[in-house]
C-alpha cells in the first residue's frame, strides 16, 4: 500500500490549508430563513421530524422520459416542429369530407416518421437509463442498528451515516465527518465536477475527527441546517449543531456526489442533500444545444414551401370558387354534379364559403410539397454519418485505445464549414507530458537536446540547411527512456557534477528540485522503482531530473523530507525538517519551503516565474544574474517552459519572528486571509541567491505542423489561445508552422516603459486610460500595416498578449481589433486566461457571422467549447471536462485534419445534397398534383391513388436519399486531404447556397411541368392499345407516378458521384418496388385497391405506349439538369470536378507537377493571395 | 437508362492501401472506412458528347417509328352537337334537350377518306365535361357495384344515394349522369354490324361490378340525370356503364361505344344514325363521334413522335454545340492547392 507509509502524516501541518476555517460572513445569519431552510438529522434519518420533511430520496434519473410519459412527451416534443404539427392538423382534418384522400393514406407516413423518431428516441433515453440503473444500484456502507452494512445508492436517505473507501465514488453530497487520518483530511478528485486532475483537501472539523468506531457513531447525534439545494460548487452555507453548539459549515466539510476519494483509506460522513439535490445533478443542465447553419436555412426553406403551399391552394381555390359559381347560372351549369343539392364544399350559391374550405383541402392535396420525412431522414442520415466517423480507423489513436467520438450528431455537416479555429495550447497542440531538457545552474547552461521548436528555428535562420544532425533527442543512446527526463549532458550526469567549477551551485540547485514540491513517492513493490505523484506534470518533471542527478527524494513524512544524495559516489540518505510550506498559486507564480537541515541550517528554497522571482532576488551578490537571464530567453525562445530556482538562508531570529506573523495569518478568519498569508510569505520570500534556471519542454504532439499546414492550406484561419510567454508562444508558433517563414508579425502588447512606469505608481484608472491609448494606437498601426502591404503578397501574423486583449475586447476597440485580426492569416493570444478564451470565440463568432471551431483539452478550454459553433475536445492527459462539454472528441489534434477536410466536407457536402434533393423531389410530385387540379377545375381531386401518394416518401423516394446522405463522396479521401482546397466549397457553402437551392427548386417544377404535359399531351383522347382502350384517370395516375419514380431516382442517379452496389440497389431497388407495389396492391380486392385493382398487369404493362411515354419522360426531365451539368462541369468547374477529372485522366496520380504547370502555379499563387485579402475586405 | 449507365471509369482506383484482409471482414472493413469499390462516373467531354450523340441516334428513329404508326391510324371525328339542333331551336339548345317531346334523331353523314382496316373502334369524345371533378368522382359505390342492394353504406353516393325513401343502384352522380346518346351505322343500305360487346376492362366487368346486381330504383326521381339502365340486365352485362363509370383523367375524353368489325373503304359515305339525348349544353360542352382504327401505339396521336424527335434532335444540337464550345474554349483552370509546402497551384476563375 503506497498510502500506508503516508497514512500518519499531518498534512495540516504544512499545508497552510488545514487552518482554513470558515469565515463568519453574513450569509450565515439566513439559515432558517427562505432559501436556506434544509434540516439534516444526522445518523437519525427515521427521526420523525426528519420523515415530516420529506426530502428526495438517493434515486438518479438522467432519462428525458419514463415509462408512463415516454409516449406523450415524445409525442410532444415531435409536435413542437412546424412541419409535423402540419401533418397532425392534416391526419386530423382528414377525416372530414375537406380532406382529398383517404385519412388512413394520411396518417400512415405520419404514423411511419413519428414512430421511426420515437424510436430513435427511445433507444437513447434506454441508454441513459441503463447508466442510471448502474448509477442507483452501486453499493455503499450505511449505518444502519448501529453497524455498517451495504445498501445500494438509491436506498441512502438524507441523515444517513455513510463510510465511503479509497478510490469510491461519493454517492450524494456529504458532510465529511472524520477519515482515515487522524486529523480528519481527506483528498478528493472532482474530475467528473470540473474536470481538475489534481486532489484537492476537505478537512473535518477536530470535534467529529475522532469518530471511527461503531459505538462513538451509536451516540453521535447532531442536526444541520443549511441552504436549500441549488448549484453553486462553489459555496456551502450552513450550520452544525453538536453538543449543544453551534458550528458554522463550509466547502471545506463538504464532498460531492461524483467526486473520489484519493488517497484516504476512508471516509465517514452524513449525507446531506440526495439525488436530484446534489450540487452535481443541479448543476447537470442539458449542453447548449447547438444547430447547425445548415439547418437553421433548410427551416427558412421549410418556410418557403408553406408559403409555396399557401400560395397555390389560394391561386387554386380562386378558381375553383369561379367557376364553382358559375354552375348555377344556366349557360355553364354542370347539372351533372348535381349543384342543386350540394354541400357546403361546392355549394355555387356560397362560393366564398366553397373557395374556403376548398383552400383547406388545397393545404393538404399540396402538402406533399412539405417533405414530411425529411427531419427523420436527416436525423438518421446524421447517426450513421456519426457512426462512420467513430469508425474511421485513421482517427483510432491506439497507444490510449481511443477512438474519434461524434458525441452530437447534429454537427456533421458544420464540420465542413469551418472558418476559424480557435486552438488551446497545451495538450492540444502539445503532448502535456513535460520533460526535464536544459538547465542553467551558476551561469553554465546544460542540456544539450534540441528540441523541436529550436529545430524550427534553425531552420528558419539558416533555410532549412540544418538537416538532422542533432539526431535523436529522445535520449536513446543505449540508455533507457525515462518518461519525463530527455536530458543528456556528460558534464553533470552519472555523478559528473562534482567536477564542475561551480559544483556547490549545482548541488544547491538539485536540493531545491528535490526538496520544493508536493509530489508524493510511490514505490512499486515489485520493481522497487520510485515514481512519484504530482499535482502537475512540471513538477514530476523536476523530482525526477533531481533523482536522475543523484538526488533521489523517497520518503515524505508529516514534516521531513528524505533524499538518498550521492556524495563522493557513495549514496548517503539525507533528512530535510519540513518546516513551512508555502504554496503554489497562479497569482503568487512561486512556490517556497523552509527546511532545516542536518547542519541545523535555516533555509528557504524557491522556484517561480522569471517574473516574480528576479525581483525578489538580494541586490548584491548575484554574478550570473545576467547569464542566466540570457539562458532564460533563450529558452523561452526554444519554446520551454522556464522556471528560476533560488534559495537563501535565514536567521533563527528572523524565522521565529516571521513565522509568528504567517501562522497569525493562516489562523485568521476574515475575509482578506489570503492577502495576509501573501504579505507575509512575501515578507520571507525576498533577498534570494539565485541558483540557476530550468526548462522543461512541452512536446509538440505528432503531425502537428502539418496538420496545421494543411489546415491553414485549407484555408482555415487559425487563432491559438494560450496561457504562455509571448516568446515561448511566438516559437511554438513557428514550430507547428503557424507562423511561417517572411510572415510579418503585428505584436500588440503593454510591456512599454510609460505602461511600466505607470503601474508604478498604482494609479489603476490611469494605467487603464494609457494601456486602451496604447493598443488603439497598436492595433491602428497594424491596420495601416496591413492595408500598404494589401497589393503585395505579406501574410500577416497578430500576437497580442492577456492584458491588452483584456482591453481589445472591450467595446470600443472590439471591431478594431477583430478587423486586424481577421485580416492576418494566424493570430497568438497569449497568457489568455479561460473566460478570455471564451469571449475571444465569441467575438469571432459574431464578428464574422462564420463557423468556429474551438479546440482544446482542459477545463478551461470549456468556455470556449461551448460558446463555439462546435467544440472539439481532445480526450489527453487533462481529465474528460472538456471532451464532456465537447461536440466531438478525439485523441490527438492531427486528427482534427482528417475530421475536417475528409469528414467534414463529406459530410457536409451530403447533407446539402440531400436537403436540395429532397426539396427537389418533393417539389416535383407536389406540383404535379397541381398541373393535374388545373385540368380538373381545381376540385381538389388528387392525379393518383391515395396510397401511391402516402408511399412516396416513405418507400419509393427515401431510401436512394438516405443512402446519398450517408455514403456518397465526391472524392475520395486521399483526395480530399490531397487537395484541402476542396474544402473552402464547405466554407463558402458554395453547395447550399441560395442559387444552388433556388435552381433545385426550379428543376423540380420544371421537371414536374415535363411530366405533366408529355404525360397529357400523348395520352389526351386516342387509344393507348391495340385493343382500343382510352386512358383514363386510373390508368394516367399509373403512367404520370411512373414517371415521377423514374425521374425522381433517376435524378438521384445523375447528381450522384459515388455508385457501390447500395446506391444502386436504393435506387434500382426503389424503381423496381414501385412495380412490385403496384401488382400486389392491383391484386388485392377492389375495396382496398379501388382506382389501381389490375391496372398495371391488365392495362398498363401489355402497353408499348405506356413504357414508351415512360422512357421519353424521364429522358426529358433528365436532360436540362444534365446538359447543366455538363457544361458547368467543363465550362465553369467546381473544385471537386477539376479533382474529378484529374482523378479520371489519372493526372492526380503524379507525384510530381510538370514544371509548366508550376510556374502558372507561382504566378497564379500572387493573384490568389491577393483575391484572397480583397476577399476577406 | 444510358445517361449515367455509361460514363463509369476508375473502379475503386483510389482506394486507400488497406490490410490484407479476406472475404466478410474485408467486406466490412471496407465498408466502414467507407472505401467499398465504386463507380465514379465523370463527366468528360467525350462522355457528355457521346451521351448526348448516343441519345439522338437512339430518339430520332424511336420517334420516327412512332410518328410513323401514329399516321398510319385512320381517324375520322365528326362534331355532331350544334348540327343536331332544329333550327328553331338553335338560339335555345336548353329548350330543345329539355323538351322530351321534340325528337332526337339525327343523322351524320361520314365519308372515309382513306381505307380503315377492321376492327374500327367507335368512340364518343366530350369536351369540357368534368368526369374528373371531385365531387363527381367520389360520388359512387364500388362497394355496391359489386354487392348490390345488400351494401347500404352509400353515403359517398350523395345526392344520389337514395330517391323516394329507397336506394338507388348503382347509385350516385356518375351512374346518375350517364351517356345515353345512342348510334346505329350504315355504308349506303346495308346496316353496318356494330359490337357492343367486351368494351369495357374485363377486369372491371368481372371484378367490380356484380353479376347479381340489378339496377334499381335508378333515374326514378324528378330530375333525370343521363340515361337509363335495362333492369333486367345485371350491372357485369351493363358494358355502356361500366365504361362510362371509368371516369376520364381530364375534360376532354373519348370513351369506347362498339367496334365495327369489317373493313371501311376509302370513299365510303357512313351514315350515322343517332339519338341526340344527352345534355352538354348547359354547360357549354361538345360532342363528337369518332370513328379510329388502332395499331400497336394505340390510336392516332402524333404527340409521342414528335416529341421522341425533338428530344433526339436537341441532343444532338446539344452535342454539337458542346463540341464546338469545347474545342474553341481552353479549359479554365481552377485553383486548387498542391501538396507541395503551400505552394497555391493556381487562381480562381
Amino acid at each position: 500500500m503506497p498510502f500506508g507509509r503516508n497514512e500518519r502524516i499531518r498534512f495540516s501541518k504544512i499545508y497552510s490549508l488545514s487552518c482554513f476555517r470558515p469565515s463568519t460572513s453574513d450569509e450565515h445569519g439566513q439559515i432558517g430563513q427562505k432559501g436556506y431552510s434544509r434540516v439534516v438529522y444526522c445518523n437519525d434519518p427515521e427521526n420523525p421530524e426528519a420523515l415530516q420533511l420529506r426530502y428526495r430520496g438517493n434515486y438518479v434519473s438522467t432519462t428525458k422520459y419514463t415509462a408512463v410519459n415516454f409516449i406523450p412527451k415524445s409525442l410532444f416534443e415531435q409536435f413542437r416542429r412546424v412541419a409535423n404539427i402540419y401533418f397532425l392538423v392534416v391526419a386530423c382534418v382528414s377525416f372530414s369530407p375537406l380532406a382529398p384522400f383517404r385519412a388512413s393514406s394520411i396518417l400512415f407516413p405520419l404514423l411511419v416518421v413519428i414512430g421511426a423518431t420515437m424510436a430513435k428516441e427511445g433507444v437513447e433515453d434506454w441508454r441513459r437509463r441503463k447508466q442510471d440503473i448502474k448509477a442507483n444500484n452501486r453499493k455503499i456502507h450505511v449505518y444502519r442498528d448501529h453497524s455498517f452494512s451495504q445498501s445500494k445508492w438509491k436506498d441512502l436517505r438524507v441523515g444517513d451515516l455513510v463510510k465511503v473507501h479509497k478510490d469510491e465514488y461519493f454517492p450524494s453530497d456529504l458532510l465529511l465527518l472524520s477519515s482515515s487520518y487522524p486529523d480528519g483530511i481527506c483528498y478528493v478528485e472532482t474530475m467528473n465536477l470540473d474536470g481538475e486532475t489534481n486532489l484537492k483537501l476537505k478537512h473535518a472539523f477536530d470535534f467529529t475527527s475522532s469518530l471511527h468506531d461503531d459505538n462513538s457513531f451509536h451516540k453521535f447525534k447532531a442536526v444541520v441546517k443549511c441552504e436549500d439545494p441549488n448549484e453553486d460548487l462553489y459555496s456551502f452555507v450552513g450550520s452544525l449543531s453538536y453538543n449543544g453548539q453551534q458550528h458554522p459549515l463550509s466547502l471545506q466539510q463538504i464532498l460531492l456526489r461524483d467526486s473520489k476519494l484519493r488517497n484516504t483509506e476512508y471516509i465517514y460522513g452524513v449525507v446531506i442533500f440526495t439525488g436530484h439535490d446534489t450540487k452535481v445533478m443541479q448543476n447537470a443542465t442539458d449542453p447548449p444545444s447547438k444547430r447547425s447553419k445548415i439547418e437553421r436555412r433548410m427551416d427558412k426553406i421549410i418556410y418557403i414551401l408553406f408559403t409555396t403551399l399557401i400560395s397555390i391552394s389560394f391561386i387554386g381555390s380562386i378558381f375553383f370558387g369561379i367557376r364553382t359559381s358559375r354552375d348555377l347560372n344556366g349557360s355553364y351549369g354542370r347539372w351533372y354534379l348535381e349543384p342543386t343539392r350540394t354541400t357546403a364544399l361546392y355549394d355555387p350559391k356560397r362560393p366564398v364559403l366553397a373557395a374556403f374550405l376548398h383552400f383547406l383541402t388545397g393545404l393538404m392535396l399540396y402538402g406533399y410539397l412539405i417533405p414530411i420525412s425529411l427531419y427523420v431522414s436527416i436525423e438518421m442520415v446524421k447517426v450513421l454519418q456519426s457512426i462512420f466517423i467513430n469508425q474511421d480507423q485513421d482517427m483510432y489513436h491506439e497507444e490510449t485505445n481511443r477512438p474519434a467520438r461524434a458525441r452530437t450528431s447534429n454537427l456533421n455537416e458544420e464540420l465542413g464549414q469551418v472558418d476559424t479555429i480557435l486552438s488551446d495550447k497545451t495538450g492540444t497542440l502539445t503532448c502535456n507530458s513535460m520533460e526535464f531538457v536544459k538547465c542553467s545552474i551558476g551561469g553554465v547552461a546544460y542540456g544539450r537536446g534540441m528540441t523541436e521548436v529550436e529545430l524550427a528555428l534553425a531552420k528558419r535562420k539558416n533555410l532549412g540547411q540544418v538537416e538532422a544532425d542533432v539526431g535523436d533527442n529522445s535520449g536513446s543512446h543505449g540508455q533507457k527512456v525515462i518518461k519525463g527526463f530527455n536530458f543528456r549532458d556528460e558534464r553533470i550526469m552519472g555523478g559528473q557534477w562534482v567536477n564542475e567549477g561551480n559544483s556547490d551551485v549545482i548541488q544547491k540547485f538539485f536540493r531545491v528540485l528535490a526538496i520544493c514540491h508536493t509530489a508524493i513517492p510511490d514505490v512499486n513493490k515489485d520493481t522497487g522503482e520510485l515514481s512519484y505523484e504530482a499535482e502537475s506534470p512540471d513538477e514530476a518533471a523536476f523530482v525526477i531530473a533531481a533523482r536522475e542527478l543523484g538526488f533521489e527524494f523517497f520518503q515524505r513524512t508529516q514534516t521531513s523530507i528524505s533524499l538518498h544524495e550521492c556524495e563522493n559516489g557513495k549514496k548517503v540518505d539525507r533528512s530535510y525538517e519540513l518546516l513551512n510550506m508555502i504554496e503554489f498559486s497562479s497569482a503568487r507564480k512561486r512556490m517556497s519551503v523552509i527546511i532545516r537541515n542536518a547542519e541545523n541550517q535555516l533555509l528557504l528554497l524557491c522556484k517561480g516565474a522569471d517574473s516574480v522571482m528576479f525581483e525578489r532576488l538580494s541586490k548584491e551578490s548575484q554574478p550570473f544574474e545576467d547569464q542566466t537571464k540570457n539562458h532564460i530567453n533563450k529558452y523561452a525562445e526554444a519554446g520551454l517552459r522556464t522556471l528560476v530556482i533560488a534559495y537563501r538562508p535565514l536567521e533563527e531570529e528572523e524565522y521565529t519572528k516571521w513565522e509568528q506573523e504567517f501562522l497569525k495569518a493562516k489562523t485568521s478568519v476574515s475575509v482578506d486571509r489570503d492577502d495576509l498569508v501573501d504579505a507575509a510569505a512575501e515578507k520571507i520570500e525576498r533577498n534570494l541567491i539565485l541558483l540557476g534556471a530550468t526548462a522543461v519542454e512541452d512536446k509538440l504532439q505528432k503531425g502537428v505542423p502539418e496538420c496545421i499546414q494543411k489546415l491553414s492550406n485549407a484555408g482555415i484561419k487559425m487563432w491559438v489561445l494560450t496561457g504562455d510567454k509571448m516568446e515561448t508562444a511566438i516559437n511554438i508558433g513557428y514550430a507547428c508552422s503557424l507562423l511561417v517563414q517572411g510572415m510579418k508579425q503585428i505584436v500588440i502588447t503593454l510591456d512599454s516603459h510609460d505602461i511600466t512606469a505607470l503601474e508604478k505608481l498604482n494609479d489603476r484608472e490611469a494605467i487603464a486610460k494609457a494601456s486602451r491609448e496604447s493598443i488603439k494606437k497598436q492595433l491602428m498601426d497594424g491596420r495601416s500595416q496591413l492595408d500598404l502591404a494589401k497589393s503585395s503578397a505579406v501574410l500577416f501574423g497578430l500576437i497580442i498578449d492577456g492584458r491588452s486583449l483584456t482591453f481589445a475586447l472591450e467595446k470600443s476597440l472590439e471591431s478594431l481589433f477583430l478587423d486586424v485580426a481577421i485580416d492576418c492569416s494566424s493570430v497568438i493570444c497569449c497568457r489568455s486566461s479561460p473566460k478570455q478564451k471564451a469571449l475571444v470565440t465569441k467575438m469571432v463568432k459574431e464578428g464574422t457571422r462564420k463557423t468556429t471551431l474551438a479546440i482544446g483539452d482542459g477545463a478551461n478550454d470549456v468556455g470556449m467549447l461551448q460558446e463555439a459553433d462546435i467544440g472539439v475536445g481532445i480526450s489527453g492527459a487533462e481529465g474528460m471536462q472538456a471532451v464532456m462539454a465537447s461536440d466531438f472528441a478525439i485523441a490527438q489534434f492531427r486528427f482534427l485534419e482528417r475530421l475536417l477536410l475528409v469528414h467534414g466536407h463529406w459530410c457536409y457536402r451530403r447533407i446539402a445534397m440531400m436537403i436540395c434533393y429532397f426539396f427537389y423531389k418533393n417539389i416535383a410530385f407536389g406540383f404535379t398534383l397541381f398541373w393535374f387540379e388545373a385540368h380538373a377545375s381545381f376540385s381538389g381531386q388528387p392525379a393518383y391513388n391515395d396510397w401511391y401518394m402516402s408511399f412516396y416518401n416513405v418507400f419509393f423516394t427515401s431510401l436512394p436519399v438516405i443512402a446519398l446522405g450517408v455514403f456518397d463522396q465526391d472524392v475520395s479521401a486521399r483526395l480530399c486531404l490531397k487537395y484541402p482546397m476542396l474544402y473552402q466549397e464547405g466554407v463558402q457553402n458554395i453547395l447550399f447556397n441560395w442559387p444552388r437551392i433556388l435552381g433545385w427548386m426550379f428543376n423540380g417544377v420544371l421537371s414536374s411541368m415535363i411530366i405533366f404535359f408529355i404525360c397529357k399531351n400523348s395520352t389526351i383522347h386516342q387509344s393507348f392499345r391495340s385493343d382500343g382502350h382510352v386512358i383514363d384517370y386510373e390508368i394516367l395516375g399509373v403512367i404520370m407516378y411512373t414517371c415521377v419514380i423514374w425521374a425522381v431516382n433517376s435524378q438521384m442517379a445523375l447528381s450522384i458521384n459515388y455508385f457501390t452496389w447500395i446506391q444502386h440497389f436504393f435506387i434500382w431497388g426503389s424503381i423496381f418496388f414501385w412495380y412490385v407495389f403496384l401488382i400486389i396492391y392491383g391484386y388485392l380486392n377492389p375495396a382496398w385497391s379501388t382506382t389501381a385493382y389490375r391496372v398495371f398487369t391488365d392495362a398498363c404493362a401489355p402497353s408499348p405506349f405506356y413504357w414508351m411515354t415512360t422512357l421519353l419522360v424521364v429522358v426529358a426531365t433528365l436532360l436540362p439538369y444534365f446538359m447543366y451539368r455538363s457544361f458547368q462541369t467543363r465550362f465553369h468547374p467546381m473544385f471537386h470536378d477539376e479533382i474529378q477529372r484529374r482523378r479520371s485522366e489519372g493526372s492526380e496520380c503524379e507525384g510530381e507537377v510538370p514544371d509548366r504547370v508550376k510556374d502558372k502555379m507561382e504566378h497564379l499563387s500572387e493573384r490568389m493571395k491577393h483575391s484572397h485579402s480583397h476577399r476577406e475586405m | 437508362m444510358e445517361v449515367d449507365a455509361g460514363t463509369t471509369s476508375a473502379v475503386g482506383t483510389d482506394n486507400q492501401p488497406t490490410p490484407v484482409l479476406r472475404g466478410r471482414s474485408k467486406a466490412i472493413h471496407q465498408f466502414t472506412q467507407q472505401t467499398l469499390p465504386a463507380c465514379k462516373p465523370v463527366l468528360t467531354p467525350a462522355w457528355v458528347i457521346g451521351t448526348f450523340f448516343l441519345m439522338g441516334v437512339l430518339f430520332i428513329p424511336v420517334g420516327l417509328i412512332s410518328l410513323h404508326a401514329s399516321q398510319s391510324v385512320n381517324e375520322i371525328v365528326d362534331r355532331y352537337d350544334v348540327d343536331c339542333v332544329p333550327d328553331i331551336f338553335k338560339n335555345n339548345k336548353m329548350a330543345y334537350i329539355k323538351n322530351a317531346s321534340v325528337s332526337k334523331s339525327c343523322h351524320r353523314y361520314l365519308k372515309v377518306h382513306k381505307h380503315m382496316k377492321a376492327p374500327i373502334y367507335i368512340y364518343y369524345q366530350l369536351d369540357n365535361f368534368y368526369q374528373n371533378h371531385r365531387r363527381y368522382v367520389k360520388s359512387r359505390s364500388d362497394e355496391q357495384l359489386l354487392k348490390g342492394l345488400g351494401y347500404n353504406k352509400t353515403s359517398s353516393c350523395e345526392p344520389q344515394a337514395f330517391e323516394n325513401g329507397l336506394p338507388i343502384v348503382p347509385c350516385g352522380l356518375v351512374a346518375w349522369s350517364l351517356f345515353n346518346d345512342t348510334f346505329s351505322f350504315s355504308r349506303g343500305t346495308k346496316k353496318l354490324e356494330i359490337e357492343r360487346k367486351n368494351i369495357a376492362w374485363k377486369s372491371d366487368r368481372e371484378h367490380k361490378f356484380g353479376k347479381n346486381v340489378y339496377p334499381f330504383n335508378f333515374q326514378n326521381s324528378s330530375f333525370i340525370g343521363g340515361g337509363k339502365l335495362d333492369t333486367t340486365i345485371p350491372l357485369s352485362d351493363q358494358e355502356d356503364l361500366i365504361v362510362w363509370m371509368r371516369t376520364a383523367a381530364f375534360p376532354s375524353f373519348r370513351k369506347l361505344y362498339g367496334r365495327i368489325e369489317e373493313d371501311l373503304e376509302e370513299d365510303d359515305i357512313i351514315v350515322v344514325h343517332l339519338m341526340n339525348n344527352y345534355n352538354t349544353y348547359s354547360f357549354g360542352g361538345t360532342k363528337m363521334i369518332v370513328l379510329s382504327t388502332s395499331n400497336w401505339l394505340g390510336g392516332k396521336n402524333s404527340f409521342l413522335g414528335v416529341a421522341y424527335i425533338f428530344v433526339g434532335s436537341s441532343s444532338i444540337l446539344i452535342a454539337f454545340i458542346f463540341l464546338l464550345l469545347h474545342v474553341k474554349n481552353p479549359r479554365p483552370y481552377v485553383c486548387i492547392f498542391l501538396k507541395d509546402e503551400g505552394q497555391f497551384s493556381n487562381g480562381c476563375s
